[in-house]
């Protein structure tokens, strides 16, 4: 009893949503960039991959150019390659995406541990300087709003980031041209061939800028929060991610509510020592959550209707 | 229309050749289509139409051949260039996204757009309802396309080509899907077209509607153009004869049914669809020895259903189904099959074959446990299924190297004989016939449909589903017509077409007495 009532305590403090606020934001990033690839047709399990080498590549140029800014850029690029090769296996050679995103996470798993031995020769890399790590911003008036302010407007320059990202890529998929024709091509890839749109092209530029933003969430994650690299640091957090995009039925909004909630769970339990019960419970939470939302609580959602499937041109 | 010069020609198609691993789809294939005329393509499944077509539409590119369109020499790379051509193509298998609305279907790839890249709904509005008027095809731009019904999603598909500024219209067989009357309104809206001095090219394989509408025919068999022909100077004996290469009987040659016992009796029968919504509200009828009872109706008014729960593989959800007096509503397909009740589904791909499975393996699917094929249910006697599977190629004519050839290697005829022939290899009581002849070609309709009426004459009780009204007619006895989950008519099968058409669109009378 005495757990639920710590954990209620909790939920009402500032400092609580603003650690969920950041893990929400690691979440989301790479979600958006499931939402994208998989509204084009392409089922994207890689983000984990993506993110993981983004993380590592955030590291590695902050530690030789001391910038975050050629960090985040390097990194992004990072994730955008990983996605090139998604890419190219699942709509150039039409393999199974599902056996290409696997690979690919356990690809970037190994190869960031290979990177992190020979160029360093430890397991973790070491502290980047918080000088050079991304900083922190408040924005001015609005972090004086009480609670709110905390929450949102004291933040890492990446959640701002984040949440623009959020409404642009709800407002181009919705409301634009090139939004109806990456869902066109994840409904019907006939169908948008046959009215003159470039299948191929939609598919690796949706894949691609699912890469772009699961390695901004890595670089966010490696000199934003942590300031280090560690092997496998991104902990499950690209699976996260796409059960957030699909409890959110493949929107940015609703993936947004699914990420709150699951960064919600993942700060109650950075917080474990002030709730009385014990720690592993409690680092199940997130992933309870998850299965629960996913059994239950979402109902069947229904993806794209071409999401996974391959295109050959003048198949039918 | 004396002298053909090159200008007249809309399309002037010369010496296409494309081949496909293991086939030659189009073999040097020549095709004129004269400015405003209605040109029908026919030929038999795998005849080349479709790829020919493809290649018109630059979806497909030919090995060699050249194409002139309005007289001008032209290359495709792809369906971009057809269009600005002046190009379209209505899809027999609807190119259109049933999530997205009317207005989005039909202007995705040349949207209207405000500031940078905002979709414009009321410019997108405006042009849709000025197409819709010109050409006096009503549609809601706002509705959503998937709950429409087939109808308004062809017509759909056609403003949707018409907004992209066509005047050379393929219609790939667009009458599959329609009813008597939604074909009659095509038919009109058709002739408007080619008044406003479009040229359409329309690809069917119903010879009566090709007649009706065209003004000239070019046959294909085989990859090969094998007829140019002017339809009034033609007959459907012709065309079929060209298009199979040999005399075919288009008519059923049937005597008339000496129907004996009820042996199946549907009473008040009611099902769910898949989507768990009520598919059959109702359905009660009976089913003599040695008739064919022939169902007619739109698709997606319950027939499916109605076949499923006879054949034990849908749960029922109200009334009793009996064979002879046996109560057989709650049997699953295995004890279905026992007691004497074959099954050819419409899918044969899906349900009817495992398609990664030999002909002698398919042969006995079903039956694998019977005395015949097997020691005490357990394990095969593979010299009993291969000297059976060998005895059902011979007698049904399945054209195969042998029977340990997957049936995903063999044509669709082929396929369905392959099911017909275990079906009707059982001895069955009863025999449900869905969709039988779907997507197969001439030559094996002719022999599914003797066949079929061979079971009859032989005392089997035949229940038919079929989209295709003429197959219907032409096999039954009697004609049940289906609406929205309801027997709403039993009618003779001379009913006129038109009769039967506004009894399968929900109006019309049921006849007096009947049902």
């Amino acid at each position: 009893m005495s757990a639920i009532t710590d954990i209620l305590q909790l939920l009402v403090t500032a400092n609580l949503w603003q650690v969920a606020m950041v893990s929400a934001v690691l979440l989301l990033l790479p979600a958006l960039g499931g939402v994208i690839s998989e509204r084009s047709g392409v089922v994207n399990i890689a983000m984990e991959g993506m993110m993981l080498t983004g993380a590592f590549f955030a590291v590695w140029a902050d530690l030789n150019w001391h910038s975050p800014w050629i960090a985040v850029l390097v990194a992004m690029i990072a994730g955008g390659l990983m996605a090139l090769i998604h890419a190219v296996v699942s709509i150039r050679f039409r393999a199974d995406q599902i056996v290409s995103g696997i690979a690919i996470n356990i690809f970037a798993a190994g190869l960031t541990v290979y990177l992190v031995r020979t160029i360093y020769g430890l397991q973790d890399v070491g502290h980047v300087v918080p000088a050079e790590a991304l900083p922190t911003w408040d924005v001015p008036l609005l972090s004086a709003i009480p609670f709110i302010g905390k929450v949102v407007f004291q933040q890492n320059v990446v959640v701002y980031i984040a949440l623009i990202v959020l409404v642009l890529v709800e407002i181009v998929l919705f409301r634009t041209r090139l939004g109806l024709r990456i869902r066109a091509v994840g409904e019907h890839p006939q169908a948008a061939d046959t009215a003159g749109l470039n299948v191929y092209v939609i598919r690796y530029g949706a894949v691609i800028t699912s890469g772009l933003l699961s390695g901004l969430a890595g670089a966010f994650l490696a000199i934003g929060v942590s300031n280090t690299f560690v092997p496998n640091m991104t902990d499950g957090r690209g699976y996260i991610a796409l059960a957030a995009m699909i409890f959110g039925k493949w929107t940015p909004r609703g993936a947004f509510v699914a990420c709150i909630i699951f960064g919600l769970g993942e700060a109650i339990y950075a917080n474990n020592s002030t709730i009385h019960v014990s720690q592993y419970l409690l680092s199940m939470l997130p992933y309870l959550i998850t299965l629960v939302v996913l059994a239950g609580l979402v109902g069947r959602s229904t993806p794209p209707a071409a999401d996974g499937i391959p295109y050959a041109a003048g198949s039918e | 229309m004396s002298t053909t010069t090159a200008t007249d020609l809309a399309v002037q198609m010369r010496g296409i050749t494309k081949a496909f691993p293991g086939v030659v789809a189009n073999d040097h294939v020549d095709l004129e289509v004269r400015a405003g005329e209605i040109h029908a393509l026919v030929g038999e499944n795998g005849a080349g139409k479709s790829t020919l077509m493809n290649i018109l539409y630059g979806l497909i590119h030919p090995d060699s051949g050249e194409i002139h369109i309005n007289g001008k020499p032209v290359h495709m790379a792809g369906p971009r260039d057809a269009i600005s051509l002046g190009i379209g193509m209505v899809h027999q298998h609807f190119m259109l996204i049933p999530v997205f609305s009317v207005g989005e279907n039909i202007m995705l790839g040349r949207e209207p757009v405000t500031g940078t890249d905002f979709y414009d709904h009321s410019r997108a509005r405006k042009a849709i309802n000025d197409l819709t008027k010109r050409y006096g095809l009503a549609l809601d731009p706002d509705a959503r396309m998937g709950d429409l019904p087939v109808g308004l999603q062809q017509r759909a598909e056609i403003v949707k080509v018409l907004y992209r500024g066509a005047r050379i219209l393929i219609l790939d067989e667009p009458t599959g899907v329609l009813t008597p009357q939604q074909t009659n309104e095509l038919f009109v809206v058709l002739r408007d077209l080619v008044k406003a001095g479009k040229t359409i090219i329309f690809i069917s394989h119903k010879l009566r509607e090709v007649l009706e509408i065209s003004d000239r025919i070019t046959v294909m068999r085989r990859g090969k153009v094998v007829g140019h022909l002017t339809t009034r100077d033609t007959s459907e004996e012709e065309i079929a004869t060209l298009m199979v290469g040999r005399a075919v009987l288009l008519r059923v040659d049937k005597k008339p049914a000496k129907p004996g016992a009820v042996v199946l009796k549907v009473e008040d029968v009611s099902a769910n669809s898949d989507r768990g919504v009520p598919a059959l509200k109702g359905v009660t009828f009976e089913l003599r020895q040695g008739e064919i009872l022939g169902i007619a109706g739109v698709e997606g008014n319950g027939q499916s259903e109605l076949m499923e729960v006879i054949a034990g593989t849908r749960r029922s959800t109200g009334g009793h189904i009996l064979l002879g007096d046996r109560d057989i509503t709650t049997y699953d397909a295995r004890t279905e099959r026992d007691a004497g009740v074959a099954f050819i589904p419409e899918d044969r791909r899906g349900t009817g074959l495992v398609l990664s499975f030999s002909i002698a393996e398919n042969s006995i699917l079903g039956r694998e446990r019977s005395l015949t094929f097997s020691w005490h249910e357990l394990v095969l006697k593979l010299v009993a299924i291969r000297d059976w599977a060998r005895k059902l190629v011979k007698e049904f004519d399945i054209r195969t190297p042998s029977i340990d050839v997957a049936a995903r290697n063999l044509s669709g005829g082929n396929q369905q004989k392959v099911i017909v022939a275990r079906e009707m290899g059982s001895k069955p009581k009863v025999l449900l016939a869905a969709q039988p002849t779907r997507g197969v070609d001439i030559g094996a309709i002719e022999f599914i449909h003797r066949r079929i009426v061979q079971e009859r004459d032989g005392g089997t009780a035949v229940l038919l589903v079929s989209a295709e009204l003429d197959e219907v007619r032409s096999l039954s006895d009697r004609i049940a017509v289906m609406y929205e989950g309801k027997i709403v008519s039993i009618e003779s099968p001379d009913t006129p077409e038109e009769r039967l058409g506004l009894l399968m669109t929900g109006g019309g009378k049921a006849r007096e007495g009947a049902a």
